[in-house]
């Protein structure tokens, strides 16, 4: 046969395979710029190894206090497990001010470990039909997100961990198995409440696909059995905070409102324009001869306060950005409501989460990872999927330079990027060409079948002729 | 007479369980080169957040010192003044050893840092200096130079060799997973962009006279060869290849002489554009040739995994002769070393032959010759990695042990971090999925478990080196140890690249295949 077809080579393979290189990259990383996020982390490793849960959220020996849900608390705990072996000052409270090396090393592996849950959960989804023509693709887009580099394994952060729980969600909800889908979303929770964000389309998608539709008296029972199951996730989070009375410290500690409008670096999202307007507006006023007083709290700062950041602008409040998500959600959640298909939850999943980044409170640019993953494993689904994600992909890690803003990571970033960049080109290159080499098979075969049709056709007439 | 309908066949479904990876075909070529070409840029920017040679350790610190010495000198003194020991330029402390053209590449590179942050490259004033700053830019300059010179001459060799389809029709598929060889070498990687070194440029500029010769435009090979050498004289051990590829050719032409007398044009022209400054007295040439020989630092220095270090242990040969007499034997040792392939190339040039011949000629210096670093693996590696194709596992197997001689340089320098990715990063391309690259031949099981048993001797020294400490009596036991496993694993390759390329002229002969000259 002319054309070759690609070698055959198993999809176990692989993934190890892109996971171990994935891992080489990482450990290259270890030696790069970390955020305070790691202070914080090697804290609450060390806070939740030394000290019992009654104290993990009352303890104030350091400014990094715990602020992630109780779930968060106990992962953190397992990875202190190994931690002694190494070195006894990794779990001790106070924790030293600079690390030694040791320690460096060690949350760094933590952090590659826990991606094993992300490649567990891309490796499942990868299965799925639709993707299994280019399964090395799906993972690749993920395991090697520049984004995700960037955050994880510099910045530091564990979303490898979170957006595998959440993929895994994701998963068995398109295998319509729906508890076990809701129920690792309850964990998610309460691993990080920031995914309250797509609560409401997990709870319309899950009451009208899961519950209706079987008459009253079994979907009664599903909406008990669901809710039951909810119920117990939460009950196993934050039934021991409940019973030393410290609930009211914990939803201080998880909802601190007290911030601003924005991050300290402004997130890429709606509320940008809303600001620049102000101040257009404010400038232009003022040439016209009106008097705005020019605002006293800054958006950036940390209490507001009852004062007004903005000029002319009216103010806006917590509320007003929670209605706002609500409202911008809506389509997607009236869809989630008439039309529950399993096909699309990855999409609508991802829907919410922009509708949150866009309009939320207080985002940082670090939430465009929770929309931006997701929407990797869609990227092949048609040609304009693709263009899609090629664009959303760079636009969103090149918002995330900020993050990493001292001279010796700009070559990383920069070569981390365009070298994703480039793979996504190439494979969309491909991917024409393998699509045109179907093409040129097919046409082959028909163009084989028409000359055997009139190599018989001449055989007839001669025989007929004879 | 009624046939059976055929089935009407729709197009073949794509292998459901089959993962394709970016370089399998159809791979479009501009992209995947792009992407590899990337990929590379990506692992030395990474390497370079490591530490470099001699960082902090006051007073002399290594080569990252010397190399912004040299900026400093350059960038101040005349050229007369550079090669000569005066109150500002103190030979004793990291005096200029390389050839015209290292100077020249050094005074560029210490105008652009001058731009930016002058107090590190300031007179006399900036010894020892040591900044972030100074670093990041330092790095910069490296890895503009291997962008600059080794990747284009790299993408070159790549296309030549396809081109002429050296080694057969059927390696043209393996283009990506070659050119991921030469690009991703370890051993040059880690030496350029983590102990920090220029040998890009040397080993970029030697690798576009390859591709040169072999798309059979001599006179730019000429040029560049000869420039390589300006870079570092260490180039010279791809001297002899050059040559008797090069003379083989134009005696098989048809004025011979003609074209002798072009390439000795070409090659003395450069030399005198590179030496210019420094012709205008005898005095001043032998001067900077002084330097750049060395002899009275003696046959060896350190551990290195050649004949002289390794049987050392044996006879002294420090103790037993001076230096001239061991000049003469290195001399002799190192020409009978690589006398067979030298007359094989001028009998019958040919391409693949070539290759083979790069790699005996650096070989035959690297374990014979007189003042040989361990860092000089990266000459034989380099026409090792040009060969990949055709050896794959020659290949693999030269890279770990050239590695795991350079393993005390690495520790030293506390690379080992860096050092373990990207030894990892290395096989992993090797053993791609889907790759028959690396699975050619079919070892017998005996010769399997003779192979294995290097292997593990240098594992088992890898951990006992970092952990165990030596013996009073004698402190450099396990670097002597891992010196001579190396030693032996160099040996057999030299007689099997020797062998192989002896073989050649038999094999094509059998085959009847015509040599494009």
């Amino acid at each position: 046969m002319a054309y070759t077809t690609s070698p055959s080579t198993s999809t176990a393979a692989a993934v190890a395979w892109a996971f171990a290189a994935a891992t080489c990259v990482k450990l290259l990383l270890v030696p790069t710029y970390r955020s305070t996020d790691f202070d914080v982390h090697r804290y609450w490793l060390a806070l939740t190894h030394a000290l019992p849960a009654r104290q993990w959220y009352t303890d104030a020996s350091s400014q990094w206090t715990l602020d992630y849900p109780p779930f968060f608390a106990y992962f953190s705990r397992l990875l202190s497990l190994p931690a002694p072996l190494v070195d006894a000052t990794l779990v001790s409270v106070p924790v030293p001010d600079a690390p030694p090396f040791a320690h460096l090393l060690y949350l760094r592996l933590t952090v590659a470990f826990s991606d094993l849950l992300l490649l567990g959960s891309v490796l499942l989804l990868a299965r799925d039909a639709r993707r299994n023509q280019r399964p090395f693709l799906a993972l690749a887009l993920v395991l090697w997100s520049p984004a995700l580099l960037a955050v994880d394994h510099v910045h530091f952060q564990y979303n490898g961990f979170l957006m595998g729980l959440l993929l895994l969600s994701l998963h068995f909800l398109e295998q319509e198995w729906d508890l076990a889908g809701g129920v690792v979303f309850a964990s998610l929770l309460c691993s990080k409440h920031l995914f309250l964000v797509a609560a409401p389309v997990y709870f319309m998608y899950l009451f009208r696909h899961y519950c209706c539709g079987r008459g009253v008296v079994k979907g009664l029972g599903r909406l008990v059995l669901m809710g039951s199951g909810v119920a117990v996730v939460f009950a196993a989070a934050f039934a021991p905070f409940v019973y030393y009375g410290q609930m009211q410290q914990l939803i201080n500690r998880l909802f601190p409102f007290g911030r601003g409008l924005c991050h300290a670096y402004w997130a890429p999202n709606f509320w940008v324009f809303y600001i620049i307007l102000d101040k257009i507006l404010a400038f232009l006023l003022r040439r016209l001869g009106f008097n705005i007083a020019i605002p006293e709290a800054s958006f950036t700062g940390g209490l507001v306060g009852d004062s007004s950041p903005f000029a002319v602008l009216p103010k806006v409040t917590p509320i007003a950005t929670f209605l706002l998500v609500i409202l911008a959600m809506a389509p997607c959640l009236i869809k989630a409501f008439s039309n529950p298909q399993p096909k699309h939850i990855i999409r609508l999943v991802s829907n919410a989460c922009t509708c949150g980044f866009m309009f939320g409170w207080h985002v940082h640019e670090k939430a465009s990872l929770h929309f931006t993953i997701p929407l990797a494993l869609i990227a092949m689904d048609s040609l304009n999927d693709a263009r899609h994600y090629f664009l959303l992909s760079i636009v969103s890690c090149y918002s995330l330079f900020p993050l990493l803003f001292e001279n010796q990571e700009y070559m990383i970033k920069v070569m981390l990027l365009l070298t994703y960049a480039t793979l996504m080109w190439e494979e969309n290159k491909s991917n024409g060409m393998y699509d045109l080499l179907v093409i040129d098979l097919q046409f082959r075969i028909h163009a084989d079948h028409v000359c055997e049709m009139m190599r018989r056709t001449c055989t007839c007439l001669t025989s007929f002729l004879d | 007479m009624a046939k059976p309908r055929k089935p009407r066949t729709s197009a073949p479904d794509p292998p459901v369980s089959a993962a394709r990876l970016p370089w399998h075909p159809p791979a479009p070529p501009v992209p995947t080169a792009v992407l590899i070409s990337l990929a590379a840029l990506l692992v030395r920017v990474l390497v370079s957040v490591g530490p470099y040679s001699g960082q902090g350790a006051a007073p002399k610190f290594g080569d990252y010192e010397a190399q912004r010495h040299w900026m400093e000198l350059t960038l101040h003194l005349t050229p007369s003044d550079w090669y000569r020991n005066t109150s500002d330029n103190d030979l004793a402390y990291w005096g200029l050893d390389y050839p015209p053209l290292s100077a020249y590449q050094s005074l560029l590179h210490g105008r652009i840092i001058n731009a930016s942050l002058p107090e590190a490259v300031a007179l006399r004033s900036s010894r020892g200096y040591e900044s972030v700053e100074s670093k990041l830019l330092m790095r910069w300059t490296v890895l503009s130079s291997d962008l600059l010179v080794f990747f284009p001459a790299a993408l070159w060799f790549v296309w030549a060799y396809m081109k002429l389809g050296i080694g057969g029709e059927e390696r043209r598929e393996g283009w990506m997973w070659l050119l991921s060889m030469v690009l991703m070498s370890p051993c040059l990687v880690l030496i350029d962009h983590g102990h920090f070194q220029y040998n890009c440029i040397s080993l970029g500029l030697t690798l576009g006279a390859t591709a040169g010769v072999l798309s059979r435009n001599e006179l730019v090979a000429a040029a560049l060869f000869t420039l390589a050498i300006n870079h570092k004289q260490m180039s010279l051990y791809f001297a002899p290849a050059f040559f008797s590829h090069l003379l083989g050719k134009c005696l098989k032409r048809k004025y011979p002489i003609v074209e002798v007398t072009k390439l000795a044009f070409v090659v003395l022209g450069t030399f005198a554009l590179v030496w210019w400054p420094f012709l205008h007295s005898h005095e001043a040439a032998l001067q900077v040739i002084s330097r750049l020989a060395p002899f009275e630092r003696g046959i060896y220095e350190d551990y290195v995994a050649n004949f002289w270090c390794s049987t050392s242990v044996i006879i002294k040969w420090k103790k037993l002769f001076t230096i001239k007499p061991l000049k003469l034997m290195s001399l002799s040792a190192t020409i009978l070393a690589f006398l067979p392939s030298f007359i094989q190339q001028v009998k019958s040039p040919s391409n693949l032959g070539f290759l083979y011949s790069l790699m005996n000629s650096s070989f035959s210096f690297y374990l014979f010759s007189y003042q040989v670093h361990e860092k000089s693996i990266l000459l034989p590696l380099l026409p090792a990695s040009l060969l990949a194709l055709e050896e794959p596992r020659m290949y693999g197997w030269f890279v770990y042990f050239a590695l795991f001689s350079m393993y005390p340089l690495i520790c030293r320098d506390q690379l080992l971090l860096q050092y373990v990715a990207v030894l990892g990063l290395f096989f992993l391309i090797y053993y791609s999925p889907g790759g028959s690259y690396g699975k050619r031949s079919n070892i017998s099981c005996r010769a399997k478990l003779v192979l294995s048993l290097p292997f593990l001797c240098s594992l088992l020294l890898h951990i006992t080196y970092l952990q165990i400490d030596p013996p009073k009596r004698y402190p450099f036991l396990f670097d002597a140890l891992i010196m001579f496993v190396c030693f032996s694993q160099f040996v057999i390759l030299a007689l099997y690249t020797n062998y192989k390329q002896w073989m050649l002229d038999t094999h094509s002969r059998s085959i009847g295949v015509k040599k494009d000259l």
